[in-house]
């Protein structure tokens, strides 16, 4: 999993029917200094996300099949599972990368 | 997922085993912003309805042969969706 920024939507009618329904945002993942890497996705929000939400992202497929209730054959990987409230670092944490 | 832009398809007669009737085609992975990023790719067509010029999303790995008829197939990107509207900062 890892920690990222909604940075947009996405609207798509003709897709895969496990998407129908479902609401398409596009996430920055984020460095451990709160910034924005070159890397994204588009995630299945599943926790009423927003554009500028930190949220928790999880890019993994069986777990996000088991959360969507499609065992073992929906196509589905990156899920927004969490709004991130707080992050707290130890002081020597190797921040930035 | 990640954006795609479709540049072209790909016809292959000769395939392996369960992909007969999979549609293939060329595309670009983009960025957020919709610009290229690498190489283009070969991507197996989850939609069947996907086409040259048009925006698409791909998802990759194992998921790839899971948005396709047959889930137990040599694939490793899909389309899954047609892009009709984007609002990215």
């Amino acid at each position: 999993m890892y920690i990222g920024r909604v940075s947009g939507t996405v609207v798509s009618t003709i897709k895969n029917e496990l998407y129908v329904g479902r609401k398409l945002l596009v996430v920055d993942r984020l460095d451990l200094a709160g910034q924005p890497t070159v890397k994204y996705d588009i995630a299945v929000d599943m926790v009423q996300a927003g554009v500028g939400d930190l949220v928790l992202v999880l890019d993994e497929g069986n777990s996000a099949r088991q959360i969507v209730g499609r065992e073992p054959d929906g196509a589905i990987r990156a899920l927004i599972v969490g709004i991130v409230d707080q992050v707290a670092l130890e002081d020597d944490a190797p921040i930035g990368g | 997922m990640q954006f795609a832009r479709v540049i072209g398809t790909l016809v292959a007669t000769q395939k392996v085993e369960g992909l007969e009737g999979v549609k293939f085609l060329i595309v670009q992975p983009l960025d957020k912003h919709r610009q290229p990023v690498g190489q283009p790719q070969v991507a197996a067509d989850g939609t069947a309805q996907a086409g040259p010029g048009e925006l698409v999303f791909t998802i990759g790995i194992r998921e790839a042969a899971l948005a396709l008829p047959e889930t137990f197939v040599p694939v490793d990107l899909a389309i899954i969706g047609i892009v009709d509207e984007v609002d990215v900062r």
